[in-house]
């Protein structure tokens, strides 16, 4: 029921969102077709705004755009003529999701290990080396994490390629880049969450029990103490996605973060508008996924 | 342990000799704040100790870096030589020479003296992170204390909005704003008269808007604390001799939640400074001629080609980023241990 009451939230918000976004790069002054070829004739630029209904009043303009909005149609881009918005995405977002999930698979499978070693040896120099590794990848951003591996591992080794995206051994760099900074957050409350859960008493009573060590903290604990990180999986995938625009940017991968930072910086209003929504929409779906797994975890999670 | 002996333990040997009821007496007007004991805790801190260490030269760095150049061009031949080859926008035919003790951190694709840049551009990534942890201070102090002593629907209201923001991602909303709103304030800015301040709108915009972004996590602490406070006894005494909330809040609870709201806020410094980076890097953020870490870092992502390596060109600008990054973490870490905050995120 909860769910269903924040699935249905989720109409009016992106009607909101959709409505600033729109409202917002028609603010902004210049317009699509200002760096066209010289010399572009004034009839031409009209001819141009007419197709795209750029010369209509503006509530003309955001009555057609809800219409189409509700066919699930985002528009023309203006940029990428003979393209629609929806073309563009469908061509991007798998790019995008697939890195994306690469990289969510890379911090999960790093970080909870690390930070599960590191609580079951707290003190000795595996704790350490877990705490080190969180402290330092969480200060490095991709911004320089990125740079430094092609370096690295494709001009001074050449051992993966540069950039581009076209085979599986193209996709490492990436994900490592872009998975590296969760990965350390991830560490960080595993572990946090497992010395919490190993003062629990259900512990206690486990080992009272006479289970071994082994038994008490994979099969008791972790089920306990991995709840932050899953709490923690919904920001993150906002931070993901936005995170892959820089990573994007640099491997030249051809993703959504690409387009969507290339169309605010061309004007193209509608790929801004259509991209925004689309961004939005994604996030509180993926939030309200990261819930749903929590209350499985968790079964004293409920919601009314 | 005694808070005396906390505090200070030259004070034990000092008091030994003294009768042990002046030594009471001594001890009762040593009573030690929370603040104090914080300070004492922090202290202790090795990590943190030196991450503020690190900050402070760092600072004063940044600060005197233009000043020794200026100084050095008007003292003798030498001088003058030392700061045209240390200008940071001068053009040279000295491109992508590593480091050496003439140019400490190399210099650029157009001969520019890296480690100049650097701190110049360490300029604007501080500047930011501190102006942008100052806007989200406001926003979130204001709005966490409202909705905190407000309670009821009002506080239903405004957390509710929280939530919905913290769903979203508002970094595209700051990208989107930026680049749309930035024209209309730069004309506006001409038009009453100020073209310097016109040529500044994209670093105000930076300032506001990261700083409008990174208020949630400030408004929730300071809600929940607010929501803490606001039934004591000391706060019930205030109303009883009739003062108003505003006077109630700034008065009494504000102060009460000094200490935490100056952890978040050095937490959140690291995280606009973050931020910050990532839009120049993208070229949403500081254009050139002025640059920021983040810029600096993309021009030296730029030169990267397989032929020749110039490392240098991204080491040193990520370099100091990261190392800056750590020591704010290490301090902000530190503060928190120290005032014993409950994390919340």
């Amino acid at each position: 029921m909860h769910f269903l009451k924040r699935l249905a939230m989720l109409v009016p918000l992106l009607l909101v969102i959709s409505t600033l976004a729109f409202a917002l790069v028609r603010v902004a002054p210049g317009g699509p077709f200002d760096r066209e070829r010289q010399p572009a004739s004034p009839e031409i630029e009209r001819a141009m705004k007419a197709k795209y209904h750029l010369d209509e009043p503006a509530w003309r303009q955001y009555l057609r755009f809800l219409g189409d909005l509700a066919h699930g149609d985002l528009g023309p881009s203006l940029k990428y003529r003979n393209h629609t918005v929806n073309d563009i995405i469908a061509q991007a977002l798998p790019v995008s999701m697939t890195l994306g999930a690469l990289a969510f698979c890379f911090a999960l499978g790093v970080g909870i290990p690390v930070g599960f070693i590191a609580a079951a040896r707290r003190g000795k120099w595996q704790d350490h080396a877990g705490n080190l590794f969180a402290v330092l990848t969480v200060c490095i951003p991709g911004l320089v994490v990125a740079p430094l591996l092609i370096l690295l591992f494709a001009l001074h080794w050449r051992l993966l390629p540069v950039a581009l995206w076209c085979s599986p051994a193209h996709a490492i760099l990436p994900t490592v880049a872009l998975g590296l900074f969760f990965s350390g957050k991830i560490a960080r409350l595993m572990r946090e969450g497992m010395l919490n859960t190993m003062q629990a008493e259900f512990i206690t009573a486990a080992r009272a029990k006479g289970l071994g060590e082994n038994s008490v903290l994979l099969k008791h604990a972790f089920r306990l103490a991995v709840l932050p990180v899953v709490s923690y999986s919904g920001p993150m995938l906002a931070d993901l996605l936005t995170g892959s625009f820089v990573i994007e940017n640099i491997f030249q991968i051809p993703g959504l973060g690409m387009f969507f930072v290339n169309s605010t910086l061309n004007r193209d209003y509608t790929m801004t508008v259509g991209l925004t929504l689309l961004y939005a929409a994604l996030l509180i779906l993926l939030n309200l996924l990261v819930d749903l797994a929590y209350v499985l975890l968790d079964p004293r999670v409920k919601y009314e | 342990m005694s808070e005396q002996e906390i505090r200070n333990p030259k004070s034990e040997v000092r008091s030994s000799g003294a009768a042990a009821a002046s030594s009471s007496v001594e001890s009762a007007s040593q009573v030690v704040s929370p603040g104090q004991k914080a300070w004492q805790r922090f202290r202790k801190n090795r990590l943190a100790v030196v991450g503020a260490w690190f900050l402070v030269v760092l600072v004063i760095f940044v600060a005197a870096w233009p000043a020794v150049l200026k100084l050095a061009s008007v003292s003798g031949v030498k001088g003058a030589a030392f700061a045209q080859l240390h200008d940071p926008d001068r053009l040279t035919d000295d491109q992508f020479q590593p480091p050496s003790p003439a140019h400490w951190f190399g210099t650029d694709v157009h001969g520019r003296d890296v480690f100049s840049r650097v701190m110049f551009g360490a300029q604007v990534s501080l500047l930011v992170g501190i102006v942008g942890a100052g806007v989200s201070l406001v926003i979130g102090v204001l709005w966490g204390a409202i909705a905190g002593y407000a309670g009821g629907r009002l506080d239903g209201v405004m957390m509710r909005f929280v939530d919905i923001l913290y769903s979203l991602p508002s970094i595209i909303f700051v990208i989107v704003l930026i680049t749309t709103l930035e024209g209309a304030l730069k004309s506006w800015l001409t038009a009453i008269g100020s073209p310097g301040l016109g040529k500044s709108a994209r670093l105000l915009f930076l300032f506001v808007g990261l700083g409008a972004v990174s208020w949630l996590t400030m408004a929730r602490i300071v809600r929940g604390q607010v929501l803490s406070l606001r039934n004591r006894l000391f706060v019930e005494a205030s109303r009883a001799l009739g003062a108003g909330p505003v006077r109630i809040l700034w008065r009494h609870i504000i102060p009460n939640i000094l200490g935490v709201v100056i952890v978040y806020l050095t937490l959140t410094v690291p995280a606009i400074i973050l931020y910050e980076s990532f839009l120049s890097y993208l070229g949403l953020g500081i254009q050139p001629p002025m640059a920021s870490w983040g810029s600096l870092i993309a021009e030296g992502a730029d030169q990267m080609n397989p032929i020749r390596v110039y490392w240098w060109l991204i080491a040193f600008p990520g370099g100091v980023l990261v190392t800056t990054l750590l020591a704010l973490n290490f301090l902000g870490d530190g503060l928190r241990d120290a005032w014993d905050v409950r994390g919340k995120d």
